[in-house]
């Protein structure tokens, strides 16, 4: 699907003529091998041209074609790199459209003003810090925190979820991005990022390859073909002296051409488009990277801090059972229960009351709170909530605290629902004891439960030898159990932010690559922290800010994603790589013979490909040295398809492919263009 | 006959290796200086050196000061060895009374000996007193193979250590080279070659009647101590012109053999002292695979090539077209063709053939075992850092093709390492073929063979083998010069590059072991060594095409 995308003539075209305009040498020097390549074609045009008014008109025909080839190849490239820019603009720039027509309402009295007045800015004009009222149906102007208010957001622009989301100030969910719509709700909104910053911005310069930020794999690469091109330069130059020392003059023309055939033209013209088809990639998955680094460290993660809550577990510990104290009847625990937690809106307090009303068999319209009552709220001294109804005093909480309340009531605490704490907490769940002034009535079984599917991406997160460590406020009995039924190789309990930091920084010592998933502002430092810093796009600011990814979507497991086109970009490249380089032995094979088989006949056996003429076989090789690279655009903007196998399996493969394919491919493919040229007598 | 000369290789080959595993186990022992058997003499020996030459052993140098240091102690070296040679006339232990050697080969000499390198220009017994035999060129002998071993040890430990910018003390490395490794070696191999017949003393030239009546002179000398660590050490300068080919340097076939195996031995003891300074033997065994590999795979295609004859001398009349012109005869062709195999392939260069008369795929083989940087076992230290580069770059593809960012013994391999390591491989590679283009614009000798001879010099130059394909004088201003700037340029830019690897490489955490590649499989070795072969290939393929190649079909088609 992706391919026939790709060749859709809404990018083709503009690519086109981007791949002239390239032609600048200016901007065309940053790619080394491609600016040989079109020096040595300025020249052998410029022969070409000389030998047309020498009316050498055999040589002039065999250096026109060499010189045309030679643009091609030039042309090819800069289609390819044209092309992935085209695909990943196209994407950023209807954002940018959108964000263009948007006007904002900024607040421009003081905030102590009852009335906010406002005034209508085009949303360019933004500054950070500013402070804009958005309000139903209209487009967010940019980056932003919600500080006042709450709203349904459709970010169906950005990431193409139909189905819109809340957002609201404070928590972690105050996020706003620029070009998303507000369907109903009004809000307050601090922008954060200067015209220009946003993340759209930030994209988009990450898919324009001239301001493209090149990751160290990449530079690393560009050394070695860099290496390479010079190292061939200086064997084609020798070459010539030697051959003139055998009284063979190799006329220039021939001899450009074997040094583009020899440098690694085919990697080197597609090595900016893999980088940015790779970033394309994770677009279409709906994630931002604000780095180049950040994915190619994606490629190398080998430790996943997850959060519990959200990304393992549904989110909230829902109440599954009552488990009753010697002599209490179910039914007297539930409603105890239900007494409790009627005032509670947390979501454990809430799914306490569903339970019980489902145990006492009643409906929603009949529950009440007594006459009198009085909320206890929860509080970190007492850790216990509950309500007093005249003397009855009801309390929910965590054992220790319950016991201690019972303690100063000179109550016991009985040893069975001791037992059944243990056992509750031993299963992973949480336990709540129910008491009031007078009894212990049991316990109130909290459990996690976990997310669908969560099992399965840990366990192809393991085959692909990274270990994911999950994060929990929980107490360690809890976490550790858990932490089995996920399948998670370890676990921080109780965790606090520091300890979050304090442990990246012990993996990173000890040489692992950490990646981190976070969205509360408590997550941020880890976030800075980590190598692979994934913010979700609904988190807050501070998190986003921290993070040099940002999941659109919002899904905490999109991570496999993410590492799997890190992975892409890198075997793409060493496959390409490789490729180019077995190709070059063909190459000789067919220019080596033919620049000297006129002095030394002798040289045919070497002629391993029977070419026709010496001319054709140069010609041969230049052509397929140029028409390689547009049909390896296809797979230079795909990828290398990444499977989760071992390291000596991808290699064995890759090398089977790239490897022993280069070698022989252009054996055939260039023995096909010869006879092809024979065909069509091309050169006379 | 090709089946005892198979079991024969295969016997060889299986010696060495025995005896290179425990050497490499005691190499590594004296690296990080744990006991050994030698160590109640030597060590108080070792503590009196420091002490006069005022050493801090403690001192941790990080790379530049251990760069410098090595330079400059590089640097004396060769200027000492320079003024020697200039002074000699006035110097005792001179009874041919042998004059200030020429400006020009002095400068190549000291260079060539300084680098490891051994090519000699110069006729010996006619050029050099017994004093610069010994203090000047011997001596260097010593310290150059020191210098080697001290740069590969800093090297090595670099992989071992972490988040550190020391790579180790140059004069510990070094003195304990010598002294542990070299030394001993040394002793015990000259004692047997001098109870084998090889001469070792300061007489004045013997004046021989032949019964032809006309008088030869027959060059005396302490010329088996010298040949000791001319091999161990494989710098490979011969006492006498004639090298390995005298007979007072190589007087029976078991010397030729005890050579042979001297000249490997270290060198292939290296991957092994790897593998146990880095706590992991069969990473030492990969290397050492790759290097075997490719060993027996230039000696199988010399061999074939010697075989195949020559037609011209089957035309002539002769069985089997055998060449056997150069070749020693006390020896036979399978001791010349192996000595030629492993003397270009280690960095050594002595020779008990001459080259100049092998076949011509047999020189090709000579030739590329020294052009693809002498890491086929290669000169002793120099020849492993070149694998280890090597291995670098193999890994770096792996890396890619693996899809994670490439690592090497768990070291990171960034934009910084692939630097140096593209230097390291190609800059040589560029600077010999740009000077055997001048050498060939400015001397002209336009035949295969011409080109043969040249492409030769100075890769023998740039790899610090110093074997010569030459049968013409190459005691000129030319070539002492221009081989003199490539035997300077292979050997420190070698040097200075791996150990700013090291200090990089020193400085950086270990990858965690989990999905890093294994460097201690089969499939590394093989694209370790596809890396080594096509690296050489893509380079040299038209210049040996124009060379041996079309020599060898001339030769074939007449």
């Amino acid at each position: 699907m992706r391919t026939s995308m790709l060749w859709n003539t809404k990018f083709i075209f503009p690519a086109i003529r981007q791949a002239f305009i390239k032609l600048n040498p200016l901007k065309l020097w940053h790619n080394v091998v491609m600016f040989v390549v079109e020096i040595g074609a300025v020249i052998t045009t410029i022969i070409a041209a000389l030998s047309f008014f020498a009316k050498d008109q055999p040589f002039f025909i065999f250096g026109l074609q060499i010189s045309l080839w030679l643009w091609f190849t030039v042309l090819f490239a800069n289609f390819a790199e044209s092309l992935a820019e085209g695909k990943g603009k196209a994407q950023a720039e209807s954002l940018k459209q959108n964000r263009s027509e948007i006007y904002a309402q900024k607040i421009i009295s003081d905030a102590d003003d009852k009335d906010d007045k406002v005034e209508l800015v085009p949303a360019l004009m933004l500054k950070k810090g500013d402070v804009v009222i958005i309000s139903d149906g209209m487009m967010i102007p940019s980056d932003g925190e919600i500080i006042e208010g709450i709203a349904l957001v459709d970010e169906s622009a950005i990431t193409g979820e139909s189905a819109p989301v809340v957002r609201e100030s404070g928590g972690d969910k105050t996020g706003v991005t620029g070009g998303t719509k507000v369907l109903s709700g009004k809000i307050k909104v601090e922008i954060k990022a200067n015209a220009g910053e946003t993340f759209l911005d930030q994209m988009i310069s990450m898919i324009e390859s001239s301001k493209r930020q090149k990751t160290p794999n990449e530079i690393a690469l560009e050394v070695f073909l860099f290496g390479l091109t010079v190292l061939f330069a200086v064997v084609t130059v020798t070459l010539a002296v030697f051959g003139a020392f055998m009284h063979v003059e190799i006329p220039i023309t021939i001899l450009v051409a074997l040094l583009v055939c020899l440098i690694p033209t085919t990697i080197g013209g597609l090595l900016p488009a893999i980088g940015i088809a790779g970033m394309d990639r994770l677009l279409a998955h709906n994630v931002i990277a604000l780095t180049g680094r950040a994915v190619e460290a994606a490629g190398d993660v080998n430790v996943v801090l997850l959060d519990k809550t959200g990304t393992i577990t549904l989110g909230n510990r829902l109440a599954t059972a009552f488990i009753v104290a010697p002599g209490v009847t179910e039914e007297e625990l539930a409603r105890f229960a239900m007494l409790s937690s009627l005032a509670d809106d947390t979501p454990e307090g809430r799914s306490i009351v569903v339970l019980a009303k489902e145990k006492l068999q009643i409906r929603g319209r009949d529950i009440r709170s007594p006459v009198g009552a009085k909320f206890i709220e929860f509080r970190a001294e007492t850790r216990m909530s509950g309500i007093d109804i005249n003397e009855v005093q009801i309390r929910k909480g965590a054992a220790d605290a319950i016991e201690n309340f019972v303690k100063q009531r000179k109550i016991k605490f009985p040893e069975e629902v001791k037992k059944d704490v243990e056992k509750v907490a031993r299963e992973g769940g949480t336990p709540l004891v129910v008491a009031d002034q007078d009894m212990v009535y049991g316990v109130v079984y909290l459990k996690d439960v976990l997310k669908e599917g969560i099992r399965d991406r840990l366990l192809q997160l393991k085959n692909m030898g990274i270990a994911s460590v999950m994060i929990t406020g929980d107490n360690p009995l809890t976490a550790a159990t858990i932490a089995v039924e996920a399948g998670v190789s370890d676990f921080i309990a109780k965790a606090t932010p520091a300890m979050k930091m304090e442990r990246i920084k012990k993996y990173q010592q000890d040489g692992y690559m950490v990646a981190m998933i976070g969205d509360g502002t408590n997550d941020a430092p880890a976030l800075a922290q980590a190598d692979l810093a994934v913010a979700m796009n609904a988190g807050t600011q501070a998190a986003r800010e921290a993070a040099n990814m940002v999941d659109l979507d919002s899904t905490p497991t999109k991570l496999l994603d993410i590492v799997e086109i890190g992975k892409q970009i890198l075997i793409t490249r060493g496959a390409l790589t490789t490729f180019s380089i077995a190709n070059d032995v063909a190459k000789y094979f067919a220019i080596i013979p033919a620049l000297f088989i006129s002095k030394c006949p002798i040289l045919n056996v070497l002629n391993v490909m029977h070419l026709a003429s010496p001319h054709s076989a140069i010609m041969s090789a230049v052509i397929f040295n140029a028409i390689v690279i547009p049909l390896l655009i296809p797979l230079a903007l795909s990828g290398v398809k990444y499977r989760q196998a071992s390291v000596t399996f991808l290699l064995r493969k890759n090398l089977l492919v790239y490897g022993l394919g280069g070698l022989l491919l252009p054996f055939i493919g260039i023995k096909l263009i010869d006879m092809g040229i024979v065909w069509l007598r091309i050169i006379g | 006959m090709l089946q005892t000369w198979l079991f024969q290789i295969a016997m060889f080959l299986f010696i060495l290796t025995v005896i290179a595993i425990p050497l490499g186990e005691y190499m590594a022992k004296v690296f990080v200086g744990e006991r050994t058997f030698l160590s109640p003499i030597l060590v108080p020996f070792e503590n009196f050196l420091y002490k006069v030459f005022g050493v801090d052993i403690h001192v941790d140098m990080d790379w530049k000061t251990f760069t410098v240091s090595l330079l400059l102690f590089n640097l004396v070296g060769l200027i000492a060895l320079f003024l020697l040679q200039e002074a000699q006339g006035f110097l005792p232990l001179n009874p041919e009374k042998l004059k200030a050697v020429r400006w020009d080969t002095a400068i190549n000499v000291a260079i060539s000996f300084v680098t490891n390198t051994d090519w000699q220009p110069y006729k010996s017994e006619t050029t050099m007193s017994y004093l610069t035999q010994m203090f000047g060129l011997g001596l260097q002998n010593f310290l150059s193979a020191a210098t080697g071993m001290a740069a590969a040890v800093a090297l090595i430990n670099a992989f071992i250590r972490k988040s550190t910018v020391g790579i180790g003390n140059f004069w510990v490395y070094l003195t304990r080279s010598l002294i542990y490794i070299l030394l001993p070696l040394a002793i015990a191999v000259a004692l047997v070659l001098v109870s084998q017949g090889c001469i070792d003393n300061f007489h004045p030239y013997v004046h021989a009647q032949t019964l032809e009546g006309k008088e030869q002179i027959i060059a005396q000398g302490p010329a088996a101590s010298q040949i000791a660590i001319k091999h161990l050490g494989t710098s490979g300068g011969g006492f006498f012109t004639a090298n390995s080919a005298h007979p007072y340097e190589n007087p029976t076939p078991f010397t030729d053999y005890l050579e042979l195996l001297s000249l490997l031995i270290i060198a292939a003891a290296f991957p092994f002292a790897f593998g146990a300074l880095v706590n992991n033997r069969s990473q030492g065994w990969a290397i050492f695979a790759a290097m075997m590999f490719l060993f027996v795979m230039g000696l199988s295609f010399a061999l074939w090539s010697e075989l195949h004859g020559n037609p011209l001398l089957t035309k002539l009349g002769i069985h089997h077209g055998l060449n056997m012109e150069g070749k020693e005869e006390r020896f036979g062709m399978l001791a010349s063709v192996i000595f030629a195999s492993a003397g270009t392939a280690t960095s050594t260069g002595a020779m008990n053939v001459s080259l100049g008369s092998l076949m011509p795929l047999t020189g090709l083989i000579a030739f590329f075992n020294m052009a693809i940087g002498g890491v086929i076992f290669g000169g002793v230290g120099c020849g492993f850092i070149g694998m280890l580069f090597y291995g670098m770059l193999a890994m770096f593809l792996i890396g890619l093709m693996i899809g994670r960012t490439p690592e090497i013994y768990g070291k990171k391999l960034e934009p910084y390492e692939m630097i140096i390591t593209v230097v390291v491989l190609f800059l040589p590679c560029i600077v010999q073929l740009i000077f055997s283009a001048i050498a060939v614009t400015v001397l002209g000798n336009s035949s295969p063979r011409g080109l043969s001879e040249i492409i030769y010099t100075y890769a023998s130059s740039m790899s610090n083998n110093g074997s010569t394909l030459m049968v013409s004088e190459s005691n000129t201003i030319f070539y002492n010069l221009t081989t003199g700037f490539v035997m300077l340029f292979g050997r420190f830019v070698t040097i200075v590059c791996a150990l700013a690897i090291a200090g990089s490489v020193a400085q950086k955490k270990f990858n965690p072991p989990t999905a890093r590649f294994p460097t201690a499989s089969p499939l590394f070795v093989f694209v370790l060594i596809s890396v080594v072969l096509v690296n050489g290939a893509l380079t040299f393929f038209p210049v040996l095409v124009l060379g041996p190649i079309l020599e060898h079909l001339y030769i074939y088609s007449t």
